[in-house]
């Protein structure tokens, strides 16, 4: 499995989903300010040379995160996957992005205490999900503890203000992951899921579609826009998972993607791993 | 279409004005977080000059003993911002290139210090890898790779957005309030 899992990496990070790069060029079309545009033509160019040229479209490589389902022997896998970060950081190549967290020092092949970060979920299917998560919009991501009784209105005023901190830090347009419930560590789990799921697919909790919809609308509304330069799109898209919770607690946490949103899946078909994204 | 070459001049930064876009022929040192506090608090150490820095921890590989950028676009300018007062007046720096901008507060001293902030689009590593010719040299990289100094050559390095001039004036709006 090490030479498929080498290839998950090197394609999640050299190509951008379909999705993504779909929702890119719908935002082109729709931006009137110039800078702006610039920003997403760019960004488009750039998608399409690392590609044809097989190069990490961004440089930041990110914190590798592995979502595994299906598997009941976590322990090789877990060794596999972490094999397979120092072969990818060699051969793809990625940057060496990962130090001690106190001393700092950098490891130089992208693994350490606790990375790569894999999380093992139950599933029927054999599947991992890899994501490369770059600083530079997780460091505006969040988590809190709000009041039960702050309700929705509550989770939208503090997505909102993470979005408006955040400026143009997490190089937008980005794509907004948020997790409602459960404890804290679940709810930040779910807010990064969330952002695993395809763009244009409807949520299919109507509440939570909705909240998406509005969301979305508040977020562009905020006029930061590509990069931002300004324009109609801070954000290509919103989506939510929820999970129940205490009757006394309502956690939340607001997962920012960059619009490098760079994840790809493995999964088993007839007998062979194909790499999907 | 706008070209500037380095060594940038006080004359080139002073004829900038925010929303132009222009490329850039000539030498850039990158420098992140650990670079710029080593550099303010031991500047006799800088072996190069900071005429031009760019937020940005590159992408590299070593081919036949010699560096190779296969992709370098910018970093978040924010995390410098605490080093910048110290940067211009003792580097004398003209141009720093990142992304996402500085606060409000840096408007002064890009303006006393005659700098401009030039924006290249955050992500788009691969694009600027292809305009960068050369690394001439690398210093520091006891930092690690991302945070060494990396002294490149660069031609038609752009399109590169005058985000904040030296006269007081920035395009951000919404996202710097």
């Amino acid at each position: 499995m090490r030479s498929e899992l080498v290839e998950l990496i090197r394609v999640a990070v050299t190509s951008l989903p379909e999705d993504v790069e779909k929702a890119l060029h719908h935002a082109l079309d729709r931006e009137e300010n110039p800078l702006a545009k610039l920003q997403l033509e760019t960004i488009l160019k750039n998608v399409a040379y690392a590609r044809e040229h097989s190069l990490p479209l961004c440089q930041d490589t990110g914190v590798p995160i592995f979502l595994v389902r299906g598997f009941s022997n976590p322990g090789e896998v877990a060794e596999e996957i972490r094999q397979a970060v120092r072969e990818a950081t060699l051969k793809v190549p990625l940057r060496p992005s990962i130090v001690d967290a106190l001393t700092r020092r950098n490891t130089g092949d992208n693994t350490g205490e606790g990375v790569p970060v894999i999380h093992f979920l139950p599933g029927d299917e054999k599947s991992i999900t890899f994501l490369a998560k770059g600083a530079g919009s997780e460091n505006v991501s969040r988590a809190q503890m709000l009041p039960a009784r702050k309700g929705i209105a509550g989770i939208k005023r503090f997505v909102l203000e993470t979005l408006r901190s955040a400026g143009a830090k997490p190089c937008p347009p980005v794509i907004v992951g948020v997790g409602i419930g459960g404890t804290l560590e679940h709810a930040a789990m779910l807010a990064k899921e969330a952002l695993l799921a395809p763009l244009s697919e409807r949520n299919p909790r109507e509440e939570l579609a909705e909240l998406e919809e509005e969301l979305l609308e508040e977020i562009n509304a905020l006029g930061i826009g590509a990069m931002g330069m300004g324009g109609n799109t801070t954000c290509l898209a919103v989506k939510v998972l929820a999970s129940a919770c205490h009757t006394a607690s309502l956690p939340v946490a607001v997962s920012v993607q960059c619009w490098a949103h760079r994840y790809a899946r493995l999964r088993r078909v007839r007998n062979a791993w194909v790499v999907e994204q | 279409m706008k070209e500037i070459r380095t060594p940038v001049s006080k004359e080139d930064v002073l004829s900038l004005r925010a929303g132009d876009v222009l490329y850039l022929s000539g030498v850039l040192v990158t420098a992140r977080d650990r670079a710029h506090r080593r550099a303010v608090e031991q500047p006799e150490d800088v072996p190069v000059s900071l005429n031009v820095v760019y937020h940005c921890g590159p992408l590299v590989r070593k081919r036949r003993g010699a560096w190779e950028v296969l992709s370098a676009g910018p970093t978040t300018s924010a995390r410098m911002e605490p080093y910048l007062e110290q940067l211009l007046e003792k580097f004398s720096t003209r141009l720093v290139i990142g992304k996402g901008g500085f606060s409000k507060a840096a408007i002064e001293l890009l303006k006393k210090h005659a700098c401009a902030y030039l924006a290249f689009t955050g992500g788009a590593g691969a694009l600027a890898a292809r305009a960068i010719k050369r690394v001439r040299e690398v210093h520091w990289l006891e930092l690690g790779i991302p945070e060494a100094l990396w002294v490149l050559e660069v031609e038609k390095f752009g399109p590169l957005v005058v985000a904040m001039d030296a006269h007081g004036e920035s395009i951000y709006r919404a996202a710097i309030p």
